[in-house]
């Protein structure tokens, strides 16, 4: 009786333990060849009419997947709730509009770029934009995370916020931003000019495409392309794609680094962990500083992808969004963070759209007159998500063991502490 | 082997860490800068000056309003509750349904229900068709908004209280989005007019100049009975003693026989109350709503409540009123483009700088 259980058990595990074996490959290989089988005609039926998973969303999803991951830094690995990360999004993409398009348009500047000299404005090779773009938003992040991060864990939330919040506005109202020097106004000392630094509400358009240049587009064959083109969206799916990959290198080998396993430490016991010799400040600052990095070079990836850049594309809901996404995959779990950016994302940009749709059809087959307008409740949907999420399951779909383990500490020791330290796990020895 | 003790005259002749000189000199230069040019303003344009302080005046009152609720709930479980302002967007949005549909509606998912109570108003009604209208509509807007918060509570951060706070934190964000979702399924995504019911007819007026209203002296004429009915609930009657001695300590309030669970309720309850006070002056006054209201307004409060040191219920109501009038003379004088920036600004230097507020922060002890 117990040998036949048992057994079972065993074959059970096997199968489990063999799906878990290729499960991950058939992953890789289907979002490695995703490009060239998602407009094939039988498959389209299923992904583009009925899912509405076009390429153009594909892009989108890795885009939040990388923007999921760099916040899993800070909030995942060193337990810092940020909420303004649209903040260094939104760098990101201005950097792409400052070095890389005609918005200064009095000076003619070009590097390595494959634009034509002939178009006046700064304009540097997009691969170095990247890399100026992580840089600008690792400035920031510093010059925002230097007086905030040692704060109380909900006062950096508020402040965060704020940053995040006020991002916008400020791009919004930098087309006439007061700079010393000049002649417009002066006061006593000093005299002051207008520059336009964002384009206010019009924002920067034409921003320029990444590209490889003739040489290498005419040694490959066309494989690695001169410019990127807007209808033709391969080359941009395996840049992102690649960026995804290069960040998840990232973060593997951070996590398990030195300052990965600091960052663990301070979010699980402040005290304890600058007790052991860790240096707090300089801990949170640099996973701040590197989520910051993350965000920025996506935003550039972002800006260049779309064309253009608003103050209005960068509002307080995506640092929400992004947010939802690592709670919902699992904190501090890759695969967990990427499962939950994939999701959402999906639900947000279109699959929400097409549930509605589907529903809509459904009723119309029943007979009734009415339609349920699904996005309307966008809100509502994400919201009630976060509750359920943290009421039921906060460790997220695909938890990492220690953050679960953290979670559930309260349950385990019993009812007596629930009054002790209310919403707080810091408990001191009582 | 005990080792000598330091002399304390040492200890007191130290000079302070550069660091908070730095602080000071830092600090004591903004409030001069600010002042010189607030005063520049006042000799410049003294009529100016002094209407526009009136309109900062009346919206730091509302503001004040809104900012006691996140301040009593900070200051009982330490908690920022993010939907706290959202709360206050639905009070204000009952306030629009009872004037201008004359009912009292309760948003469903997909529909709304109207209970008809007649108390639909306009500026052409009579006086006390007015009166009777804007008090039952307080009435109402109150229980809503109590009922919602008291809702959130047992639903959402109960469960939570042995967490970490991280979780409690993201569910009260959770809430906020949600209640953002039924204002945009009941009233729709535009802004929501409010017509104007009190008139703007001028109380104290000199040489043709309007320097107060009947609109503003209504916002006192409900905020002032609110803030005292607030006092006295707080200070005198027993939950409101039980409150105070939560927040103190709630090992020692528990272990005294205080219903620490019920006198939590009762707080979310209070703050709720006050955002549907909040909801319906602000109908009133400002004329218009809309479904992200809350957001905004709720972190201009909150700023308010840091300001006066969160926890500290005068605190409250006087960083309310500071920030109405900054806001205002930063409209009035300045740019109302950077108004937003400046009152965030505000919030971060303060955090830095003094992160107990004003008035210092009262938050349960042994943290």
């Amino acid at each position: 009786m117990n040998d036949t259980a048992s057994g079972v058990r065993s074959r059970v595990s096997d199968i489990r333990g063999s799906w878990r074996r290729w499960l991950p490959w058939v992953l890789v290989a289907a979002v490695l060849t995703y490009p060239f089988w998602v407009d094939v005609w039988p498959i389209s039926y299923l992904t583009v009419d009925a899912l509405g998973l076009t390429l153009y969303v594909a892009v989108l999803i890795l885009v939040y997947v990388m923007l999921a991951l760099g916040l899993n830094i800070v909030v995942g690995y060193a337990g810092l709730l940020d909420l303004g990360y649209v903040a260094f999004f939104a760098l990101g993409a201005y950097a792409v509009g400052w070095f890389a398009s005609d918005r200064f348009s009095g000076v003619s500047f070009h590097l390595a770029s494959t634009t034509s000299d002939a178009i006046p404005g700064i304009h540097i090779n997009f691969w170095l934009v990247l890399l100026i773009a992580g840089v600008v938003a690792a400035i920031a992040g510093v010059i925002i995370g230097w007086p905030t991060l040692r704060l109380r864990g909900d006062y950096l939330a508020i402040v965060t916020l704020g940053f995040g919040e006020i991002i916008p506005d400020v791009f919004r109202n930098a087309d006439r931003l007061a700079v010393p020097g000049g002649v417009e106004w002066s006061l006593p000392f000093i005299t002051v000019s207008y520059v336009n630094l964002t384009g206010g509400v019009r924002g920067v358009r034409a921003l320029d495409r990444p590209g490889f240049g003739d040489q290498l587009d005419s040694v490959t064959g066309g494989i690695l392309p001169e410019r990127f083109s807007g209808s033709e969206l391969r080359p941009w799916y395996f840049t992102i794609l690649v960026l995804v990959l290069i960040t998840i290198f990232v973060i593997r080998r951070l996590e398990k680094s030195k300052m990965g396993r600091a960052w663990i430490a301070v979010r699980e016991d402040e005290v304890a962990a600058s007790a052991m010799g860790v240096p707090l400040m300089r801990t949170k600052l640099w996973a701040y500083g590197i989520g910051a990095i993350f965000g920025g070079i996506v935003g550039a990836y972002y800006g260049s992808f779309i064309g253009s850049v608003f103050p209005t594309s960068f509002f307080f809901n995506i640092s929400i969004l992004v947010l939802c996404m690592i709670i919902v995959g699992g904190m501090g779990n890759i695969y967990g963070v990427i499962l939950g950016a994939v999701v959402l994302e999906y639900l947000n940009f279109t699959g929400l759209d097409k549930i509605g749709e589907g529903i809509n059809n459904g009723i119309d087959l029943v007979g009734i007159d009415q339609s349920i307008d699904i996005p309307k409740y966008k809100f509502l949907i994400f919201g009630t998500l976060l509750v359920i999420m943290m009421l039921t399951r906060p460790e997220g779909l695909i938890p990492s063991a220690r953050r679960k383990a953290e979670l559930h500490e309260a349950e385990e020791e019993g009812p007596e502490t629930t009054y002790g330290d209310l919403y707080d796990a810091r408990r001191e020895g009582a | 082997m005990t080792e000598t003790p330091v002399p304390a005259r040492v200890a007191a002749r130290r000079l302070p860490p550069a660091s908070d000189v730095l602080r000071w000199v830092f600090g004591a230069l903004i409030v001069l800068g600010l002042g010189y040019w607030l005063i520049g303003e006042a000799i410049a344009d003294p009529q100016r000056f002094l209407q526009v302080s009136v309109i900062g005046f009346s919206n730091g009152m509302i503001y004040a309003l809104v900012a006691l609720g996140y301040t009593l709930v900070y200051g009982i479980i330490e908690l920022i509750n993010f939907a706290h302002g959202d709360n206050f967007m639905l009070g204000s949005f009952q306030a629009q349904s009872m004037f201008v549909d004359g009912s009292f509606q309760i948003p469903l998912l997909f529909g709304t229900l109207a209970i008809p109570l007649g108390t639909a108003v306009s500026l052409d009604s009579s006086a006390w068709q007015k009166v009777y209208s804007i008090a039952f509509t307080i009435v109402v807007a109150v229980a809503f908004c109590t009922a919602i918060n008291v809702t959130i509570e047992r639903i959402g951060y109960k469960p939570l209280r042995a967490s970490p706070r991280l979780a409690a934190l993201i569910t009260a964000i959770g809430f906020s989005f949600i209640l953002q979702g039924i204002g945009l399924a009941w009233k729709g995504p535009g802004r929501v007019p409010v017509p104007p019911i009190i008139p703007a007819t001028p109380v104290i007026e000199v040489d043709g100049v309007v320097y107060y209203t009947v609109k503003d002296l209504m916002v006192l004429a409900i905020t002032i009975p609110a803030l005292l009915l607030l006092t006295w609930l707080v200070s005198s009657t027993k939950p409101g003693k039980a409150m105070r001695a939560t927040a103190q300590d709630r090992d020692a309030s528990a272990m005294m026989g205080i219903n620490v669970d019920r006198t939590i309720s009762f707080t979310f309850a209070l703050g709720g109350a006050l955002a549907g006070v909040g909801g319906v002056v602000y109908a009133l006054y400002i004329g218009t709503t809309f479904f992200q209201l809350g957001f905004r307004l709720g972190l201009i409060a909150f700023t308010a409540a840091v300001l006066g040191g969160i926890g500290n219920l005068t605190g409250a109501v006087l960083g309310g009123i500071l920030l109405g009038m900054i806001a205002a003379y930063n409209d009035g004088f300045g740019d109302a483009r950077w108004t937003y920036t400046v009152i965030f600004t505000i919030l971060i230097l303060i955090l830095v700088f003094r992160p107990s507020g004003l008035l210092g922060e009262r938050v349960p002890e042994g943290q």
